[in-house]
């Protein structure tokens, strides 16, 4: 795959987005001090997002609030995938990707052109499906893959930055005597977690987790369900997973989105406390799904 | 319930191969014997027509003298051997070196552009065009270099004639004056016919960089550049080397641009790289119509010999680094 919508020459269609290189008057954001106390509030209003002009998921609006852990739920196609990365602007990076309404982080939209999208990247990390270390680096740098990104100079040693990301990730104690070993080397398991404390490096205010777990065995799933509900104390978690019970596990909030059949556009169902989701849905699709009757 | 058949069930199997399929086994299995047969008859025919030379003169002499004088092969047919070919060596290395620390880069930087960073429909014909540099024949880009690249040349080759002046090394290596024809030009042209293969074997690693992973670098808040650096150089080390091995090779052999470009300066070793001077090819494909001296043309053959052996060394070694590299990402 390519990142073809990164280069002017592709976005001829009006409604891609471009990457400013310097964006004219980037609103003002403390990044640390944000994440540290206050994760920003997400808000996505009328979210359309589509390839090649095909809308993969339309008309989603929905609140992310701070400190909870959200899961987004439905069938195969639906657009749960799609509109996660639509959470960060990584959905931007796939060829001939569209969206339109908007994604309000702290009430700045991500995708005004004035907004730096590598900004908002470092404010809403994401892990993905499978584990994806960097297999030349070792565990350590590759904790520090993302602090380094943008400084020239200042590169210290960051020992305590690598143990608390560690510690947080629930690998350290697995870890630290090997820091300096590749991190290829390490369990699937334990490829995620690192690849959770890369993330959590950065301090993030906003995780996304792309089905976290889907590649990983039942004992190495559980450890890594523990962890979100523990990440919950720092940072905003999004958890997209196609496992019901996993979701009724980890979290305060579900979404669930739908999609008739192929060809059509996934869309929000319903969306409310993930105890209302499972016991108590407004809505017959949700029932049918959580009830295990399709999907 | 059905089963197989009886008369099916019953029926012998066939034994041994049908004629089609022997005649298929023994067709492939003569030609992959050719290919080593070939590769076994040149290193004999090539050691049989040395021979007289080397067992003249004495293997040493050929490797311990830059002094080319055919003539003087009359004249004295004792020692000291008139047919030292070092400056032919030195030649053959410093022309390859010049075009490898030009064509590597450029080489990367060419396909990082048609694998990442060029405009999606761009990429087609951008590595289409590539590819067509390396159809371009030797001698064209021969000709080319002698009436548009060295005149094109002439004004850095002139500034850096003087500009070093002095300085220990760099003082030596490009002393002056720039005499057009020279190693330098025929580096330059072996750098442009070496970019094709060294670019498309780079594009080819590079596309291989999984998108997981370059998806994670810019999720941890990466420019397109920082991305480039985390996630698709580092585990591309190995293929970049084998790649620049592959175009060492070429440029190791490369004749009749270099021919056309070096000024076939075969009397001694010319240190400054604007200089004229002689590679290994060049200094057979101009001698060997009038090689009528004793030993001429069997020395020759000394040199191909030693251009073999060079180019097999390079081969090899080449293919050590890329596997003891392999490993470390696999």
């Amino acid at each position: 795959m390519t990142y073809g919508n990164r280069n002017p020459l592709d976005s001829l269609d009006p409604t891609a987005m471009k990457e400013p290189k310097m964006p004219p008057t980037a609103p003002p954001v403390d990044q640390q001090a944000a994440a540290r106390f206050a994760p920003a509030r997400l808000d996505v209003v009328d979210l359309t997002a589509s390839y090649r002009g095909l809308p993969a998921v339309a008309d989603v609006s929905l609140t992310i609030e701070p400190h909870r852990v959200t899961a987004l739920i439905g069938p195969s196609g639906c657009g749960k995938s799609t509109l996660l990365r639509c959470l960060n602007g990584m959905h931007l990076m796939a060829p001939h990707a569209t969206v339109t309404g908007q994604v309000l982080l702290g009430g700045t939209d991500i995708y005004d052109p004035r907004v730096n999208p590598i900004e908002i990247r470092r404010r809403v990390g994401m892990v993905f499906q499978r584990p994806t270390p960097f297999p030349t680096m070792s565990i350590r740098d590759n904790v520090l893959a993302g602090v380094h990104l943008g400084r020239r100079r200042g590169r210290g040693t960051h020992d305590d930055l690598v143990e608390q990301a560690l510690m947080r990730a629930g690998l350290w104690k697995e870890v630290r005597n090997r820091l300096k070993a590749p991190g290829g080397g390490l369990s699937g398991g334990q490829q995620q977690r690192l690849c959770i404390a890369r993330a959590l490096a950065v301090e993030p205010e906003i995780l996304l987790m792309d089905e976290p777990c889907s590649a990983l065995d039942p004992i190495s799933t559980l450890v890594i369900e523990d962890l979100i509900k523990e990440i919950r104390e720092t940072c905003t978690v999004v958890i997209v997973t196609h496992n019901m019970q996993q979701a009724a596990r980890v979290s305060d909030t579900t979404v669930f989105l739908n999609v008739e059949y192929a060809g059509v556009p996934g869309r929000l169902i319903e969306a409310g406390p993930t105890e209302q989701i499972f016991n108590a849905p407004q809505q017959r699709a949700t029932e049918d799904y959580t009830s295990g009757r399709f999907g | 319930m059905t089963g197989i058949p009886a008369d099916r069930a019953a029926a012998p199997l066939r034994r041994g191969r049908g004629r089609g399929d022997r005649l298929f086994h023994s067709g492939v299995t003569a030609a992959g014997t050719v290919v080593v047969l070939v590769l076994l008859a040149t290193v004999v025919f090539i050691v049989i027509k040395a021979w007289p030379a080397v067992s003249h003169y004495g293997p040493g002499s050929f490797l311990s003298s830059d002094r080319w004088a055919p003539s003087d092969a009359v004249a004295n047919q004792a020692d000291p051997n008139p047919y030292g070919i070092l400056q032919f060596l030195y030649g053959t290395l410093v022309t390859s070196a010049i075009a490898m620390v030009i064509a590597v880069p450029v080489s990367i930087a060419v396909a990082l552009t048609i694998t990442d960073v060029a405009p999606q429909r761009l990429r087609r014909p951008l590595s289409a065009l590539v590819d067509l540099l390396a159809a371009i024949p030797s001698v064209v880009y021969g000709i080319w270099g002698i009436f548009a690249l060295i005149p094109a040349l002439r004004p850095f080759g002139d500034w850096a004639a003087t500009a070093f002046d002095g300085i220990p090394v760099l003082g030596t290596v490009f002393s002056g004056p720039f005499s057009g024809v020279s190693y330098f030009s025929a580096g330059v042209v072996l750098a442009i016919m070496v970019l094709p293969i060294v670019t498309a074997v780079c594009r080819e690693v590079f596309a291989t960089a999984p998108c997981a992973e370059k998806e994670s670098a810019y999720a941890l808040g990466a420019t397109r550049t920082e991305m480039l650096r985390m996630a698709v150089l580092p585990r591309s080390r190995s293929g970049i080397v084998g790649a620049s091995v592959l175009g060492l090779g070429r440029a190791l052999g490369e004749t009749i641009a270099v021919t056309m470009l070096i000024g076939d300066n075969v009397l001694s070793i010319t240190r400054s790289v604007l200089g004229q001077g002689a590679t290994m090819p060049s200094v057979i494909a101009n001698e060997f119509t009038e090689a009528n001296q004793p030993f001429h043309l069997s020395s020759l053959f000394v040199v191909a010999g030693c251009l073999l052996a060079l180019a097999l060394v390079v081969n090899a070694l080449g293919r050590l680094i890329v596997r003891r590299t392999g490993e470390n990402i696999a």
